[in-house]
């Protein structure tokens, strides 16, 4: 397994986006049916600026920090509404994560997945159970860590990422909203998955693709 | 199938919107240098007085820049369609509100909002801007009396930022104008009513399904779901659930004066509007409740969204001047 670099970050982030454009229907289907219906959009939306915002930049130039960085300013002014402060913020504290370092190996990429997951939390100041994007996030990184630490390689780290972003997005189908618009419903909100847990399995699953 | 829009590209509908607005006002409204979707009141700002700051998504026109003017809000941060600003555009909004003595962020209450003006906020705080920040939560559906703090902000934001404006333009203090304006909130409570759905001009499809002789009670203004749905019922039982709620919480005594509010989602006529208002006065006049002002019209809509809001606020002295005090914005006048 080869480290990880600026173009490497590049190519996931385009990965997701990718992926994202794929499954806007599917989020907005699923945002409409406990909130607004945007959430699709939204995420689509600020991947593709993240996208748009990494093209020009001359990688090899490029620190993993900046590339992070540059991703998060670009998705959160591109999209506002809440995936926009809780993505950026994850990518800043990404960023933070793996400064000063030109190559990621594998236990640098696991930090920074966990720093992400840690700042969409910190960000949102949402509990697991509370149906919202950390109940796919935070299993995601304790996943990737605890598989790190047994020894696995990146890949198998990420897979079981993948795989626990999966039990916790399903999972949100038997909450009730405790954060977000959809906190407002109640017990209306049971049955139906939670469109940001859903996005966080494809941004994942992207990562996965990418990085292994 | 599609909805019918009249618009030119999905994606530009905001963009395109603000130009009009912009070319319809400009001796009441400008865009900020660098940001355009920081609107700024030309002649509001100035220096000693506490800046109003108010934002959020679009499709709710005229809320949030419509109120944007003298003697109301100082500038507007303008988010996409249903979605908070990002924190940048609001913080050009507060330099542009800072007149040295504060600035307060008021909005509805939504999570994606309060992550992005709490940036902000944070951010004006390095420029050595100090900002405070007053939610809106006036919608009695959304939550419980108990929990007043996680209701959402809906039409009765029209009232609240007109009585927070009023008090910023009269040079009262940080502290007098943070206190009016949540006391304005406290005093305000609306009720809405959903019957068709609207939609989103990237999608363009129904963003909530609804049978033809149903209708939604408590629905949020993004056609988020409410607290009940049943068959749809005459003006008068429609205005009477939603007066039932609203004067069971704000707890009028006779005698006592309230401002009045009845709003149309987006497509709901006026013919209807004030069929229920009729029915609003018919009601306040049965408990010995006097209406100071009345309202009628498009104030916070949901894009083409069908349905109504009614809006109470519970005058006193305080607040009546507030309401009545001269302010001039570009779809909002008043003196």
């Amino acid at each position: 397994m080869t480290s990880i670099d600026a173009a490497d970050l590049k190519r996931m982030f385009d990965a997701i986006a990718v992926a994202i454009e794929a499954d806007k229907d599917r989020l907005c289907q699923l945002d409409g049916v406990i909130g607004d219906a945007d959430h699709g959009i939204a995420m689509a939306l600020g991947f593709g600026a993240v996208r748009d915002a990494l093209a020009p930049l001359e990688l090899t130039a490029t620190e993993p920090t900046a590339l992070l960085n540059t991703a998060a300013k670009s998705f959160l002014n591109a999209v506002g509404a809440s995936s926009g402060p809780l993505y950026a913020t994850a990518f800043m504290r990404g960023a933070a994560a793996v400064k000063g370092k030109a190559a990621l190996e594998g236990a640098d990429v696991v930090g920074l997945f966990q720093a992400m997951a840690q700042g969409i939390q910190d960000r949102g100041k949402a509990e697991i159970g509370e149906k919202t994007m950390v109940d796919a996030w935070l299993p995601a990184a304790q996943a990737a860590a605890a598989a790190h630490a047994a020894g696995k390689t990146l890949s198998e780290s990420l897979a079981a990422a993948l795989e626990a972003a999966e039990r916790g997005a399903e999972a949100t189908k038997d909450m009730i909203a405790a954060k977000g618009r959809s906190s407002r419903l109640g017990e209306r909100s049971l049955g139906h998955i939670d469109p940001g847990a859903a996005s966080a399995v494809t941004v994942i699953g992207a990562m996965r693709k990418s990085l292994a | 199938m599609q909805t019918k829009k009249i618009i030119n590209d999905g994606n530009r509908t905001v963009d395109e919107m603000l130009e009009g607005i912009l070319a319809a006002h400009p001796g009441r409204l400008k865009s900020m240098e660098g940001s355009p979707r920081s609107i700024v009141a030309r002649d509001g700002p100035r220096q000693g007085k506490v800046g109003l700051v108010i934002g959020g998504g679009s499709g709710h026109e005229p809320t949030f820049l419509g109120f944007v003017g003298k003697g109301l809000a100082d500038a507007a941060a303008i988010g996409n369609v249903f979605a908070s600003p990002p924190p940048d555009p609001i913080l050009e909004c507060a330099k542009a509100a800072s007149g040295g003595a504060g600035v307060l962020f008021m909005y509805g209450n939504y999570a994606g909002d309060v992550m992005n003006f709490d940036m902000a906020a944070e951010m004006a705080a390095m420029d050595e801007i100090e900002v405070r920040t007053v939610l809106t939560t006036d919608d009695v559906a959304s939550a419980p009396r108990d929990q007043r703090q996680k209701r959402r902000g809906v039409a009765g934001n029209f009232f609240i930022f007109k009585a927070a404006g009023a008090a910023c333009e009269r040079m009262l203090s940080f502290d007098e104008c943070e206190r009016i304006a949540r006391k304005a909130n406290d005093h305000t409570f609306t009720m809405g009513v959903a019957l068709s759905p609207c939609s989103l001009p990237q999608t363009r499809r129904p963003n909530f399904e609804i049978g033809p002789d149903e209708m939604e009670i408590g629905m949020g203004i993004h056609g988020e779901p409410g607290i009940a749905r049943g068959k749809l019922k005459t003006a008068d039982e429609i205005t009477d659930e939603m007066l039932d709620k609203i004067v069971d919480e704000m707890a009028p005594a006779r005698g006592d004066k309230v401002a009045v509010l009845v709003n149309s989602l987006g497509s709901t006529p006026l013919m209807e509007l004030y069929i229920m208002n009729r029915r609003v006065k018919q009601r306040l006049d049965d408990i010995g409740v006097s209406v100071h002002a009345t309202w009628v019209g498009n104030y916070c809509t949901s894009l083409e969204m069908a349905g109504a809001s009614v809006t109470l606020m519970h005058l006193d002295a305080e607040l009546q001047t507030m309401l009545d005090y001269p302010c001039d914005c570009a779809m909002f006048r008043a003196g």
